[in-house]
């Protein structure tokens, strides 16, 4: 990512202070997630720091500072989907793809994060992956469906 | 400018070569639970069998109608011919349908789920009304009502069922009429707190100033709720002429809906709506020559639960962290960048139109005195026919579960009323009405109408350890007895789910949770005790179980269950073996295997494929150990 790519997003914005957070949502859409040089680059463009743009960033889960993989899973854990086997879910991606909650895997196959409720209560446990939302999973579906992932 | 009237017409005309329409018109739920169910591959096969019989009908694509479990949904309805409804519809089974009904003529009434509109000699016979289905039939729908019958993005459905006929009756009544109305209708917040509409709107209004601001909260945080989400996909015309209306009533100048980023569906919704609004002159200056300005802005949530909270949720919106402040000021009389401000629920918003179309006392026939209306809830968990409901306040839990949502699973436990900052409710609590009051001396809370229901298999200790880490790192950090109580809480409810527990430990529960609860500044930490201290009240026994004899009862805490293979019932498919990743399981092919369980790590992968394939037995069982409490545990 260069600095014109960084200025490109800037500019579809006015420079206020209320933009941060759509700001920083615009980025992690076009590159991913949220690198130190596009936080460099957002603290002069609203006249606001550093540290503080981190601080605001770090308070919301949507955002990441790590690269995302080719793919992501997310797990619900809902309480429906608690309820229902979502934690043995999350398990399960972990020891299968031998990943922690909000890593990559090494091969960037997946990124994998937990996440508090997708809303699809009366078909948990559910898992999504990219936009796809698989309901009533489990174990041994879980598997199958890795596999369908380059 | 189109006149209102003209564009009514319009859409009447447009919704009436639907409703009147020489072609079939076949209906497909695809809100995201329909999605997850996999309405697009349904939507994709209608298409196929509809070309391949070379037939021709029109395709709807309509929200929820809060069958969940029943989803994905389709109906059919033949010109001139009731609307034929049918449930859990594959790919495959989409096929005979369309070829049996559109081709032969016959409904197929074993496969069918229920008929809208009259009956229709042999077309409906055997057939039940979808209306008298007993999920259905004690339900009162008037937020819902368009839910599942009108295209979500054609704001012409919307205005041919009514829609923005309300705005019109408010711009009629003037700012104050439309505050009388909602006052005299008792409309009370359905975020949760219950407070008096009216009266919010009322300091708002009477605070000086010429910039106010109206913001939309659609951050529907609960774990266990999605009433808004489906309500904003499939009506969300209702939301946004409620928004109207209240901003109208404020005399707010600009509006503000804030959704969450999970929703991805219900903001594409939004937008598309908004667009077609400004398109019909019903945002912009002089909205229908009422010398009404008023626009909106969608802020997508970046993901914290606190931003629920109203204080929280303007800092959001003002690009900081999203944490609270205390009150007072008041929003309504310094809000959003220090003006007045108005916070209402997605629901709120979607009853407001219903009120001022059809008044106050049309309202009031609703509910119970005080507790006016009625209220949407998510009914999930373990519970037989889990979806999107609607019924009047006071409605009490038993005919709720039971009746509507065909009761718990296996026997019933317990409900959970409110997500994580409610309270759980035992069965003695059954008949309790649902209403503000009644869950509130109960312990719990109404809530923004998450109802979770737990059954024997439910941990309850479990449970509470969930709501707590969920409540925990959800925290702001800003009141340390709800940043650091949590925190302990959640530390000492592990230990007992790990069968480390003291019998001192509950005291400390319950002292830590009366003190969460005084000493925190915001709704979040004031009921982040709640899941505790109504657990340990009404199921004490079961803390107590796993505290002395390190027996979770329910088979569910992992420290202390095992899995095993019962011999007699192993029919030796090696299906275990197969799937097991430590090798845990061992035995040759038609022999009772065996289960080591020093290399078990209960994943779950055995039981399951031992309970969901033909050839397996059911062989593996989870249960608990108890182990005998000695002197110095007692």
């Amino acid at each position: 990512m260069t600095v014109m790519e960084y200025r490109n997003v800037l500019a579809e914005f006015q420079g206020e202070e209320g933009e941060l957070i759509p700001i920083l949502q615009r980025i992690q859409e076009k590159f991913g997630y949220i690198t130190e040089d596009a936080i460099k680059n957002i603290s002069p463009f609203l006249k606001i720091s550093e540290n503080q743009i981190y601080g605001v960033a770090s308070f919301y889960s949507q955002f990441r500072f790590t690269e995302p993989g080719r793919n992501s899973i997310k797990v619900c854990m809902g309480t429906a989907c608690h309820m229902r086997g979502g934690q043995i879910l999350g398990e399960a991606v972990e020891r299968e793809l031998d990943v922690k909650p909000g890593q990559t895997t090494k091969d960037k196959r997946f990124d994998f994060h937990r996440v508090a409720c997708l809303g699809c209560c009366a078909l948990a446990p559910v898992i999504q992956v990219n936009e796809d939302i698989r309901s009533r999973m489990n174990v041994i579906k879980l598997k199958e469906m890795l596999d369908k992932y380059e | 400018m189109n006149s209102f009237q003209q564009l009514q017409k319009e859409a009447g005309k447009e919704w009436d070569l639907l409703q009147k329409s020489t072609l079939p018109v076949i209906y497909v739920g695809t809100a995201s639970c329909g999605r997850a169910a996999g309405a697009k591959d349904l939507l994709e096969s209608i298409k196929k069998t509809l070309e391949e019989n070379q037939l021709t009908a029109k395709i709807v694509e309509v929200g929820c109608i809060g069958l969940c479990y029943l989803e994905p949904l389709m109906d059919i309805r033949l010109p001139g011919r009731p609307r034929i409804s049918y449930a859990n519809v594959t790919p495959d089974k989409a096929r005979r349908i369309i070829e049996g009904l559109i081709i032969n003529g016959n409904p197929q009434a074993q496969m069918a789920l229920g008929y809208f509109g009259d009956e229709d000699g042999d077309l409906t016979h055997g057939i039940p009304r979808f209306f008298e289905l007993p999920m259905l039939k004690p339900q009162v729908r008037i937020v819902l009502k368009n839910c599942g019958f009108i295209d979500p993005e054609a704001i012409d459905h919307y205005m041919a069922n009514g829609g923005y006929a309300g705005l019109m009756t408010a711009f009629g009544k003037g700012p104050e009429g439309v505050i009388a109305e909602v006052r005299e209708a008792g409309l009370r917040g359905r975020g949760g707190a219950g407070f008096p509409t009216y009266k919010k709107w009322e300091t708002c209004r009477n605070v000086p100033g010429n910039i106010k601001y109206m913001i939309c909260n659609a951050d529907e945080g609960d774990p266990g709720a999605f009433m808004n989400r489906s309500l904003i996909e499939g009506d969300p015309h209702s939301v946004l002429e409620g928004l109207l209306i209240a901003a109208y009533a404020i005399g707010a100048t600009h509006g503000y809906i804030y959704i969450r980023a999970e929703y991805p569906l219900a903001i594409i919704r939004l937008k598309k709506a908004i667009a077609q609004m400004h398109r019909y002159g019903l945002l912009g200056k002089n909205i229908q020559n009422s010398d009404f300005d008023f626009d909106i802005t969608i802020k997508e949530g970046a993901g914290a639960f606190v931003c629920g909270e109203e204080t929280a949720l303007i800092a959001s919106i003002e690009g900081k962290r999203g944490m609270p402040k205390s009150r007072p000021p008041y929003p309504a009389i310094s809000g959003l960048h220090n003006k007045p401000t108005i916070i209402n629920n997605v629901e709120t918003l979607g009853t407001l139109p219903n009120i001022l179309r059809n008044g106050a006392t049309w309202y009031r026939q609703y509910g119970t005195p005080g507790n006016y209306g009625t209220k949407t809830f998510s009914l999930v968990g373990k519970i037989r026919r889990s979806g999107l409901i609607e019924v009047p306040l006071g409605t009490p839990l038993r005919q709720i579960i039971f009746d509507i949502g065909g009761g718990s699973l296996k026997p019933f436990k317990a409900v959970q009323t409110g997500g994580p900052s409610g309270g759980c409710l035992s069965s003695e609590f059954l008949d309790t009405p649902v209403d503000y009051e009644s869950l509130g001396a109960a312990g719990s809370i109404m809530g923004s109408g998450g109802l979770i229901v737990m059954d024997e298999d439910t941990c309850i200790v479990d449970v509470a350890r969930y709501f707590l880490d969920f409540t925990q790192k959800e925290s702001c950090g800003k009141c340390s007895p709800c940043r650091v109580g949590s925190g302990h809480m959640v530390e000492i409810l592990e230990r007992i789910t790990k069968g480390q527990g003291q019998p001192e430990d509950l005291i400390k529960l319950q002292t830590l949770g009366e003190t969460v609860k005084r000493g925190s500044l915001c709704g979040l930490g004031q009921t982040a005790p709640n899941p505790i201290l109504t657990t340990l009240r009404y199921f004490r026994s079961e803390y107590l179980s796993h505290i002395k004899e390190k027996h979770c009862p329910a088979a569910v805490c992992k420290e202390l269950i095992e899995y095993r293979v019962v011999p007699d019932k192993c029919t030796g498919c090696r299906r275990c073996v197969n799937v097991c990743p430590t090798g845990a399981i061992t035995g040759p092919r038609a022999e009772p295997h065996n289960l080591d369980p020093t290399k078990c790590i209960k994943c779950r992968a055995c039981y399951e494929i031992c309970r969901f394939d033909a050839i397996a037995g059911d062989a593996i069982i989870i249960r608990s150990r108890r182990s005998i409490p000695d002197e110095q545990t007692i």
